[in-house]
């Protein structure tokens, strides 16, 4: 059991700071807090992607060594300088110096020698946090106006003035 | 079609139609904001979406005469590659997105100069066209992730329209606010399901996990990432009880946005939603059919009893049509919730209708409130005698909404029940007559005030509404009728859709 939860400590890490930014979200009266908590919570979404582009032993998906093979290439300046022992345990270099990782071997692809962590997730996430600034940005701005017109960023404040504003139309109208 | 729009157009338009369709409003979107007269912004606009218009019916042409079209983005195939897939499903909300952010054009051009400052107008386009290219992309993509990302580029220029309504009415910051908040909640959870999928599936391509979760579908990373999308997409549909940001979002921002609103931005979030219950997913899976018959269905029930109810008791005309909005939105989803072809085309069928009437619904007081400033429904006492084309159309549309035969509402609401029976969903068939009486409760609040009641003082000033609003008030109040006389169009195009989601059958 404990090596079941000791095993996912990144997962419990991702949970934990989701729940912590949901509970803000919707606890706090202040609405920078409610940002804040927005935030949090979008923040540990990026960081359960990330995790899930992790593989044990995989480098940064950069190709490299045997999968690189540019550099060991007949005339290129690394195969020159590489060691004897390296030369060899590498395969024959490849006249194109490129490969295709994403094509499976036997349709143009061929085999990646290297373990790599996956780069789409890292991609993504990018995407998302992009999205993220913008929404935290939009949403400051809203408070902003919102201290402009109410004088307040209290969820009940903001509330009660609400509440005044209508009980003042409908007396108004019935007048 | 009665004629093929794509033969007229030239080669590489209809080559590149899918990315046409979304990438004019984006690019055109941050040339208006530049431009320093406003009537200049809202042309281009107008040329621009009827460019995106015309692509819609060139697309729905493609589709009717291949079957799926599929755009490779950048030229990289998919799965790998981000796709662009029009099908049944989706070209008819492409077409309705369309149409209605055209006829939402044309209604701001009188109402704008109330509700927004003239120095803002031109922002005010630029963030429309973005609201539309996102939801148009929502509707068009085939990338799960890709989805996301429209989904916020529509939703984040919605939350700005939203809060241009603070010119008039303050309350629009906070709505905004927490419309903001929701809708990022909404979105996150969206995103988080994504990953569930995409870490069982290792592909982000709808039709590439379509063909890999049936394999899957006993893990739980599979039925997690499910339950995700599901609240994620629930919440920016404004389904029972994930609704708390749209009635006051609808009733405090500008008119413009809020007859747009109504018309598009729930109906694309809810096509978001039929895609993956039924594209991605497969209703015959055991997790599905349980959300159908014991969380989807029953929310439906209730929101369609209970939202009506609480639509009665509304003073302010734009929230009693919101709170109306998120019990139709109710009937959608019954209609989804049966889980066959009848009852998935006679949602679809009932979506469109729905934006047809509550965009003309929102146009009609829109257009009284231009004269009188206030969308209380006390102010609108006799107001149908000094504004009679105005109310007349709004009457059309009322009635439509309560579903009374020869109008559009009438053949959607009669559809749900048939597919409702076929399934023996007795209980359903109370809801709608319930819920429909309600209707007729607050549709009659409003008719029996505007029709009836004596004028007070107050309503001397009410003028007939301009000419620029008549006219896409009224070409949805014929829509009306004329698709509750004659509706093959449109259950063409529904039962085209609903043969997307279960191919074999016959609805």
């Amino acid at each position: 059991m404990l090596e079941f939860i000791l095993e996912r400590y990144n997962y419990w890490a991702i949970i934990i700071l989701m729940m912590i930014g949901l509970y803000i979200t919707f606890q706090a009266g202040n609405m920078i807090k409610r940002l804040v908590g927005l935030s949090i919570f979008q923040t540990s979404v990026f960081l359960f992607y990330i995790t899930l582009g992790k593989l044990a032993g995989g480098s940064a998906p950069i190709l490299y060594g045997k999968d690189y093979p540019k550099d060991y290439a007949a005339k290129g300046e690394g195969y020159e300088k590489a060691p004897g022992a390296v030369r060899n345990a590498y395969p024959e270099p490849r006249e194109e110096g490129f490969i295709d990782p994403l094509l499976p071997p036997g349709s143009g692809g061929e085999h990646l020698y290297e373990a790599y962590s996956n780069p789409l997730p890292h991609v993504l996430i990018l995407t998302a946090i992009v999205v993220g600034v913008a929404t935290l940005s939009v949403g400051l701005a809203l408070v902003v106006r919102i201290r402009e017109a109410y004088g307040t960023i209290e969820n009940d404040e903001i509330r009660e003035a609400d509440l005044e504003t209508a009980r003042s139309d409908a007396e108004k109208e019935a007048a | 079609m009665p004629f093929d729009v794509a033969s007229m157009l030239p080669d590489i338009w209809v080559t590149n139609l899918p990315a046409i369709i979304v990438v004019m409003p984006l690019i055109i979107a941050p040339i208006i904001a530049a431009l320093p007269n406003w009537r200049v912004s809202w042309t281009l606009s107008l040329i621009t979406l009827v460019i995106s218009f015309i692509s819609a019916l060139a697309l729905l042409n493609e589709v009717e005469t291949f079957g799926r079209v599929s755009y490779a983005l950048g030229g990289f195939a998919p799965p790998l590659g981000i796709e662009f897939a029009v099908d049944g499903l989706n070209a008819p909300i492409l077409l309705l997105v369309t149409v209605m952010s055209i006829l939402a054009l044309i209604f701001a051009l009188p109402t704008i100069i109330k509700d927004i400052r003239e120095e803002k107008r031109s922002l005010f386009f630029t963030a429309y066209l973005m609201c539309v290219a996102g939801l148009i992309g929502v509707a068009i993509t085939g990338d799960a992730f890709n989805l996301f990302v429209f989904l916020e580029i529509s939703s984040l220029s919605t939350y700005v329209l939203v809060a241009l309504g603070a010119t008039k009415d303050r309350r629009a910051l906070p709505a905004a606010f927490n419309y903001l908040v929701m809708g990022t909640i909404g979105a996150t959870f969206y995103v988080i399901g994504v990953g569930f999928l995409f870490a069982a599936t290792g592909t982000l391509n709808m039709a590439d996990m379509a063909t890999r979760i049936p394999e899957l579908s006993d893990t739980r990373t599979i039925q997690a990432g499910f339950a995700f999308i599901v609240v994620g997409l629930g919440l920016k549909a404004a389904i029972y009880p994930l609704h708390q940001w749209l009635p006051p979002a609808y009733a405090y921002a500008p008119s413009f946005v809020t007859v747009f609103l109504s018309a598009t931005a729930t109906k694309v979030a809810f096509y978001a939603l039929a895609r993956v219950l039924f594209s991605v997913f497969n209703p015959e899976l055991d997790f599905q059919q349980v959300l159908f018959t014991w969380v989807l269905a029953p929310l439906a029930g209730i929101a369609a009893i209970v939202c009506s109810f609480q639509a009665v008791f509304q003073t302010d005309l734009r929230r009693m049509l919101a709170y109306s909005s998120v019990a139709q939105v109710g009937y959608m989803l019954l209609g989804l919730s049966i889980g066959t072809a009848a009852g998935l085309s006679a949602g679809m069928f009932h979506l469109v209708n729905h934006a047809l009437l509550k965009g003309a619904l929102f146009m009609a007081v829109a257009g009284v409130a231009l004269s009188i400033g206030t969308t209380q429904l006390s102010a609108f006492a006799g107001v149908a005698r000094r504004a009679p084309w105005t109310m007349t159309a709004m009457a059309i549309a009322a009635l439509s909404l309560v579903g009374i035969p020869l109008t559009a509402g009438f053949l959607s609401k009669f559809a749900l029940l048939e597919a409702a029976l076929e399934r023996d969903w007795w209980w359903a068939a109370a809801v709608l007559a319930i819920s429909s009486a309600l209707a007729v409760l607050y549709v009659g609040r409003i008719l029996e005030t505007a029709f009836f009641k004596a004028p007070g003082p107050a309503q001397t000033q009410v003028r007939e509404a301009p000419l620029t609003l008549l006219v896409p008030l009224w070409i949805l109040a014929l829509a009306n009728i004329y698709f509750g006389l004659d509706a093959s169009f449109i259950t063409g195009l529904t039962d085209n859709a609903a043969g997307v989601a279960f191919p074999g059958a016959q609805p």
